[in-house]
């Protein structure tokens, strides 16, 4: 993978760089916020794309929103390259330093600042844990919607920066659908509000442009999100099949029915075996394919369609289902497939997780196609898959010491994200394109597509300064970008009808 | 009189588009006309009528997806989800009481333009939230495309959520992919009479803060109420506060009677069924019928929804109107009569502590011109948006104006 060019003046101007970082975020009650050494700068090396890895320049770990927008504007004064970093779990590579650029850490943006019930809103300082929402308004029996399983570590802001889905999000929405506002801060220094505890705000939807703009357009220091009552009663069921084309139906027939559970999840032999022995969910060994169907509702309503649901199941055959009879065996059931990843973790060295999306109907063929390329690979593959939606996300097995392993892996990869793209799907479903995709974008969209894309960037970033070498195969110039075509020689549409 | 350009592809959409920037002119993007009122006055050389594109490419129920062309008509849309119990959960308005014209004529880019919502906006969100994708011709003659049809999408930018509500302003779509879901089975509307303003917000509050799923929330006053068409609402002479629950029949049912438990303080408990639900809600949804639709400035506020009583009362102080609440009072319909030049000022100054913003959906010209029908933007928000603008329209040839001076 090429990243751009170190600019080599401005390594050079590094402790000019961290000097005025010193000025403008002074050492904190708790340390350091200007961190230098090679050990602390090591434990930003990297995010969850760990085959990566580059110690930045220097790490700024502001407090507050000033501090912020005075880092972005002396960067954006001095062409000082920046790249923000919540949590640093990103799965594509979105939070990985650049040798030339400061990395902006928010983890010091660690505070809810609002609860508001009345409103049925939270605001929040972007470097707070998704999962501390939902903690912060259970009591009141509130919770966030969207769940990603990185939930007890990954950082609000992230979420947003990566538009994040959740094994809830088939009936919920992504973080997108749950947004009600953010302040974001430019480069050149602009403290914007978009939106607020109110609903669709005037203007271009820069909030929705925000969400999923994988730090390539501002920096995001504040949220505001809406938040669930919680439904009286969720239950669980497990579902069985001998035949993955089966339970493609299954879910098809079950969406078709009319029904949008909370959460539709499937997992392969493989992953069924591997989380079975690493934390005893009581999933069946014996079976090729297992769906976790989720329905959550009032007490009635999910009694009727666990029944409508097992309807469907009896009338395709599977042999085996089973529905959780507490909130404990609910939670068991998901828990299996919660630490799916961590589980292939112990079988195997080295995983790499792909995240393809795929209309739904055309899963069993996909499935097909990827147990072929484990044998052209030569490496093992664990199918987990939010078959609700359509979100694939296989685990290929490899050992990185081994020689070319993790370049076939990554061949392996990318030819299922090729597969995803030719059944009509894309090339990411909730982990981002950050450097792990970015050379596979021009599959998928067209040098115009992503010249108007990067024309975005060009408003939010003219000089190009936020988190480069990300998402786009090819750096343009805002200039070159912005000139406009003259297209000579059209026939001014002689067949259309003119009043 | 602008000419008017009707192209049957998106080839001659494109050739429109680039001739018109070649001769330096400007061109106003219609689809069925139908919200032509909704926005600044500006005048362009040419029209662009969408409508004749109008074929739906791509429908599969299984996948709740379906691509169409820009033109399509919702009237269209709408019959061929219904034929397989599905529906737009953003519940479009048709607003053709508030514009004129016959109802029912817009069509699904003119609704993805505007970014349309109805009352299940407060749970399912607004058409923002179900645009997949889209193929557009930019205001620099190229075509492009973002998104796609699967729902779980983050490769590159969401593009289909900068084309929802620009009003035509960065780019002439001619395909959109939306998502569509099941109709729910079963619907019932729970009503309390009598509340005023402030409790009746208080009521829907309640509701929304409990397990019932409430899809949508409203409080018509009672010279609001009285102008419904549903017998059981306007003849009461109170006013009414009304929620929606909807879904599988007996959920329905039970929570229901929860709402009723909730609601024993409150006077008169009653329901509405089916066919009154959904004529209540469609009444609130398309606002005309509502306020009489005599009046000649309507203007639609969003603020967060425990502002939304208060922020009334302060408006009603300086200005004689009618006003209604809908998404649990987070939505405020706000009709006056004369020519109030001041109403946009007043409205914004009580908004300024409450926070949200204000839209002036109907006016005259003149009122359109002289003062700001979309909320006016702080000078950095400004500058971003005209630099969005400058990005993808860089010489105004599309809905110049339509939003923003300049953009
Ligand atoms: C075990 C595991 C499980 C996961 N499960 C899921 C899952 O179920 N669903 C899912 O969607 N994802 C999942 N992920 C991916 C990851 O957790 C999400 O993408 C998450 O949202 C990233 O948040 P973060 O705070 O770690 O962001 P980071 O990794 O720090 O950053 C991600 C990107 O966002 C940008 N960014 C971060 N903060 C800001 C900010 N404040 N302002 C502007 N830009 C910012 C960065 O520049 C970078 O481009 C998983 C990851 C792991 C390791």
């Amino acid at each position: 993978m090429r990243m751009p060019t170190p600019d080599a003046k401005i390594i050079s101007k590094r402790s000019i760089i961290v000097e005025r970082l010193q000025q403008i975020v002074p050492r904190g009650a708790f340390g350091e916020n200007v961190i230098i050494d090679s050990a602390g700068l090591s434990a930003y090396e990297c995010d969850g794309l760990s085959a990566y890895r580059q110690l930045p320049l220097v790490v700024v770990l502001p407090e507050t929103t000033e501090q912020v927008s005075k880092i972005l504007k002396y960067c954006n004064e001095t062409g000082v390259k920046v790249v923000a970093r919540g949590a640093g779990t990103s799965l594509s590579g979105g939070a990985l330093p650049l040798a030339d650029a400061v990395m902006l850490g928010l983890g010091k943006f660690n505070q809810i600042l609002n609860i508001d019930y009345a409103n049925r809103a939270v605001v929040t300082q972007s470097g707070v844990t998704n999962l501390s929402i939902s903690e912060a308004v259970s009591a009141a029996d509130f919770y966030y919607a969207p769940d990603p399983s990185s939930q007890i570590v990954c950082s609000i802001g992230g979420n947003v920066a990566e538009n994040s889905g959740g094994v809830h999000c088939l009936k919920y929405g992504l973080t997108t659908n749950n947004l009600l506002g953010l302040e974001i801060v430019l480069m050149n220094g602009d403290i914007i509000k978009l939106g607020g505890k109110h609903l669709d705000s005037e203007g271009y939807d820069l909030l929705g442009i925000m969400t999923g703009s994988e730090g390539l357009l501002g920096v995001i220091t504040e949220v505001t999100l809406r938040i669930l009552k919680k439904p009286e009663t969720a239950r669980a069921m497990l579902i069985g099949f001998d035949d993955a084309a089966l339970a493609g139906d299954c879910v098809a027939a079950i969406i078709g029915s009319g029904i949008i559970p909370s959460g539709m999840e499937m997992m392969d032999k493989l992953a069924i075996k591997a989380t079975e022995e690493f934390v005893h969910a009581g999933y069946p060994s014996n079976i090729e394919t297992l769906l976790i169907v989720e329905l959550d509702g009032p007490l009635d309503e999910v009694t009727d369609l666990i029944a409508r649901v097992q309807n469907i199941v009896n009338g395709l055959g599977s042999g085996y289902i089973r529905v959780s009879e507490s909130e404990t065996e609910r939670e068991k059931f998901w828990a299996g497939r919660k630490a799916a990843f961590p589980a292939i973790g112990r079988i195997t060295p080295d995983y790499y997780c792909v995240d393809g999306t795929i209309p739904r109907a055309r899963l069993p063929e996909v499935l097909m196609r990827i147990s072929k390329m484990s044998q052209k690979y030569k490496l093992r593959v664990a199918n987990v898959f939010h078959a609700g939606d359509g979100n694939l996300h296989p685990l290929i097995m490899y050992d990185a010491n081994k020689l070319g392993e993790l370049e076939r892996a990554e061949e392996f990869g990318t030819e299922i994200l090729i597969l995803c793209v030719e059944v009509g799907g894309v090339l990411t479903g909730e982990h981002g394109v950050g450097v792990e995709k970015r050379d596979l974008m021009e599959k998928v969209f067209t040098e115009e597509d992503l010249k108007q894309q990067q024309r975005l960037k060009c408003a939010f970033d003219p000089n190009g300064l936020l988190n480069p070498g990300k998402v786009f195969p090819t750096l343009h110039r805002c200039a070159e970008l912005g000139r406009v075509h003259i297209h000579h020689g059209q026939t001014p549409f002689p067949d259309i009808p003119r009043f | 009189m602008n000419k008017s350009l009707i192209p049957h592809t998106k080839k001659e959409v494109l050739d429109i588009i680039r001739a018109t920037i070649n001769d330096k002119a400007s061109i106003e993007i219609i689809g069925a006309g139908s919200k032509r009122g909704w926005g600044r006055p500006y005048q362009t050389s040419e029209l662009l009528d969408l409508s004749k594109l109008s074929t739906v490419t791509l429908y599969e129920p299984q996948e709740l997806v379906m691509t169409a062309d820009a033109g399509t008509r919702m009237e269209d849309v709408r019959q061929i989800l219904a034929e397989n119990h599905q529906h737009l959960a953003f519940e479009p308005p048709d607003l053709s009481l508030l514009y004129g014209g016959s109802k029912n004529t817009g069509t699904l880019g003119g609704t993805v333009a505007a970014n349309l919502s109805g009352p299940r906006r407060i749970q399912s969100g607004a058409a923002r939230d179900y645009c997949l994708g889209f193929v557009a011709i930019s205001g620099r003659g190229e075509e492009f495309k973002s998104g796609g049809r699967v729902v779980k999408n983050v490769t590159g930018f969401d593009l289909s959520k900068l084309l929802s509500g620009s009003f035509g302003t960065l780019a002439a779509m001619v395909s959109v992919t939306i998502k569509v879901l099941p109709s729910p089975e079963k619907t019932r509307t729970a009503l309390v009479f009598g509340l005023d303003d402030k409790m009746g917000i208080q009521a829907l509050s309640e509701t929304l803060q409990g397990p019932f799923e409430v899809n949508a929330a409203a409080h018509l006053p009672a010279g609001i109420a009285k102008n419904s068409s549903i017998a059981r609402i306007n003849t009461q002479g109170q006013s009414v506060t009304a929620v929606r629950l909807q879904g599988p029949a007996i959920s329905v049912e039970k929570r229901c009677q929860g709402v009723k438990a909730l609601w024993q303080c409150y006077e008169g408990f009653e329901e509405l069924h089916s066919h009154n639900s959904d004529g209540l809600w469609s009444e609130i949804r398309d606002i005309g019928s509502l306020l009489n639709n005599q009046s000649n400035q309507i203007w639609r506020i969003s603020v967060p929804p425990s502002e939304g009583a208060d922020l009334v009362a302060k408006i009603r102080s300086d200005i004689q109107c009618k006003t209604f609440f809908d998404w649990g009072g987070g939505l405020i319909w706000l009709a006056t009569d004369g020519k109030l030049e001041g109403v946009g000022t007043i409205i914004r100054s009580a908004l300024r502590l409450a926070g949200g913003h204000a839209t002036l959906l109907r006016g005259s010209s003149e009122l359109r011109l002289t003062s700001d029908v979309f909320q006016p933007q702080e000078p950095a928000l400004y500058r971003l948006t005209k630099s969005v603008k400058d990005n993808f329209d860089p010489g105004r040839v599309l809905n110049p104006g339509r939003m923003y001076e300049g953009i």
